[in-house]
């Protein structure tokens, strides 16, 4: 049996399955699930999981930060089939993880100061960039977007991520109920007017990310942003996930500004299951 | 991020001396590749994007992902998994835009050398959609005759050679382009099959489609992929795939194109000494990205070279001799 303990310890492919340890209640539609996975631990930024919901769906999932040794986390809201059935799972319960895959976002050698624009669970890839951040020391704003007050969460936790470097947490709330009043973007257009950055790090809804590329664009700002895409495989050979000739599981997630100003279906095409096209409803 | 991927990829590598030369220019069943290496059908087989990509990677031809009359949206996932880095097991379901759509995808075609696959239940099914094609610019059809995991479609069809044989004879008389038919591993003999599809006019065999196969997890003791089933490929089928080129090519007249677990260029000559006149890649991409495709394409191009020979195409069926 060696052989397949080593294939569970270093092949990235092979199907873990694991024991929910731990589970956090962000919000009352949020949850994050920790389980011991020794290859997920070691995720980067910006590198998902495939994770399997046994008998029900499988989908691909940021990796969460979690301090725990040998530990990982995914952090999940309640929306569809899939995660639904996810977010009711309990302690002690078993999902399997395979992966992490993707690339990762890349902090520049000339990186003094950061700006974070996350939109609901797209904070995921954000915190584990802000850990990274927050090691080098990269002066660090973070844009928290959410609906109202109650949907808002990593608040606390985005603090304590950046706990050694000189930083900066601004909420945007749709309906005024906490922080700024407005979308991740309105709030983004209020502080790049004040601060200059050197680049800018998205991850969330592919329209809100879509915008942040037109403004960044407008100011000159490098860009890495994480797409997310219905996927299949996760290793890059069913091209469901292709927008244009670029696959976001192995090409991506994460592009920067180049690759993104010739993406042209990016934030206006996405393809159903089935790869049919069809136009994204633009953000009123 | 793949900055080789991206430097070499333009559409003027058309004329790229490392995947075309005269050394390996390839003709046969009304093709005319530019090398023997084909995109195998099911893999990444959806966009136009990405044909014009894998093609300014080295490929000579690409097969699209097998195309329904109506969309599928294909199995719930897990619907691919990985056994080990070589092996896959899908049920994907056929899931493909539909021929309408696809069509759509495909009207504006400039260079790629593209083969559509084709699958439907029922033989009157392929004239529509190949009224739907036929005029746009394609190189061929592929009939997947095959699929091992979708009732009523695929190998459900492929295990009835008088089924083979009314499907063929109607995709025959609906076009005058080059038409290939996919089979693989049923209930029938593969040569029967082959033999079928030849007698009712087929221009060329690819063998073989995934093998019906199942992976269980031990620890909640469920079948993994949501439809339980799946069909198998990569490397672990590699063997009775070399053993099918070999038997239907030498059994019967008719040009093989070989499909199964080739990882490298050692693989793909295999292949052609087996009787294939052309290969398929698939799951190596999985394993090695889309690099894969320059790197055989030079590795069978130094073998030629280094056997002496003046085209790929003079080591097809060496080893029937022995």
């Amino acid at each position: 049996m060696q052989w397949r303990l080593l294939d569970l310890l270093t092949n990235i492919n092979s199907l873990r399955t694991v024991v929910i340890e731990q589970i956090i209640y962000e919000t009352p539609t949020v949850k994050t699930f920790v389980f011991k996975d020794k290859i997920s631990s070691n995720a980067r930024p910006g590198q998902f999981l495939m994770v399997w919901i046994p008998g029900i769906e499988e989908l691909p999932m940021s990796v969460m930060v979690c301090d725990r040794k040998e530990h990982a986390a995914i952090t999940i809201r309640k929306l569809g089939f899939g995660s639904s059935a996810l977010f009711d799972k309990r302690v002690g319960d078993l999902i399997g993880v395979r992966g992490p895959y993707g690339n990762q976002f890349k902090i520049g050698k000339d990186t003094k100061k950061a700006l974070l624009i996350g939109g609901g669970t797209g904070l995921v890839p954000l915190l584990r960039l802000a850990t990274m951040l927050n090691e080098a020391k990269v002066d660090t704003t973070i844009i928290i977007g959410a609906r109202s007050k109650q949907e808002v969460f990593f608040e606390k936790k985005a603090h304590d991520l950046l706990d050694k470097t000189k930083h900066k947490v601004i909420i945007s709330t749709e309906d005024g109920s906490y922080g700024i009043k407005g979308n991740a973007t309105d709030a983004m257009l209020f502080i790049i007017k004040k601060e200059k950055f050197d680049i800018v790090y998205t991850c969330g809804p592919e329209l809100m990310m879509k915008k942040v590329f037109d403004i960044g664009s407008a100011n000159a700002l490098p860009i890495q942003a994480s797409l997310e895409r219905y996927m299949k495989c996760g290793i890059g050979i069913c091209a469901s996930c292709c927008i244009g000739d670029r696959l976001v599981c192995k090409d991506g997630t994460v592009f920067n500004e180049k690759q993104l100003s010739v993406m042209t279906e990016f934030g206006k095409i996405y393809r159903d299951k089935s790869g049919r096209r069809f136009e994204y409803r633009p953000l009123i | 991020m793949n900055n080789i991927e991206d430097r070499i990829n333009t559409p003027n590598l058309k004329k790229d001396y490392r995947t075309h030369s005269d050394l390996l220019s390839t003709k046969f069943a009304g093709l005319k590749l530019r090398n023997p290496t084909m995109l195998a059908s099911g893999f990444l087989g959806i966009s136009q994007e990405i044909f014009n990509r894998i093609y300014g990677l080295g490929a000579g031809a690409i097969v699209s992902k097998s195309i329904s009359i109506e969309p599928i949206e294909g199995y719930r996932n897990p619907s691919v998994i990985s056994l080990d880095k070589y092996s896959y097991i899908n049920a994907v379901g056929l899931a493909n835009p539909g021929s309408e759509a696809f069509s759509e995808e495909i009207k504006h075609n400039e260079y790629v050398p593209l083969i559509v696959s084709l699958v439907g239940s029922s033989h009157k099914e392929f004239p529509p959609m190949i009224k739907k094609f036929d005029d746009l610019n394609i190189s061929g059809y592929e009939i997947n005759l095959s699929c091992p995991h979708v009732a009523k479609m695929g190998m459900e069809v492929g295990d009835d050679p008088e089924m083979v044989s009314r499907i063929v004879k109607t995709v025959r008389v609906n076009t005058r382009k080059p038409v290939i038919i996919k089979v693989g591993i049923g209930n029938a003999n593969v040569v029967n099959v082959a033999q079928a599809a030849k007698d009712a006019g087929a221009d060329a065999i690819t063998a073989i489609n995934t093998i019906r196969a199942m992976a269980i997890d031990i620890e909640t003791q469920m079948p993994v992929l949501s439809n339980r089933i799946g069909g198998l490929s990569g490397k672990s089928i590699r063997p009775v795939a070399i053993r099918c080129v070999y038997e239907i090519s030498k059994k019967i007249a008719i040009p093989v194109i070989g499909c199964g677990g080739i990882f490298s260029w050692e693989d793909a000559v295999e292949f052609m000494l087996a009787g294939a006149s052309a290969v398929q890649l698939g799951s190596v991409i999985g394993y090695a990205g889309l690099t894969t495709f320059s790197n055989i394409v030079k590795g069978i191009r130094q073998y030629v070279e280094r056997k002496g020979l003046k085209n790929a195409m003079e080591i097809i069926g060496l080893a029937y001799k022995y």
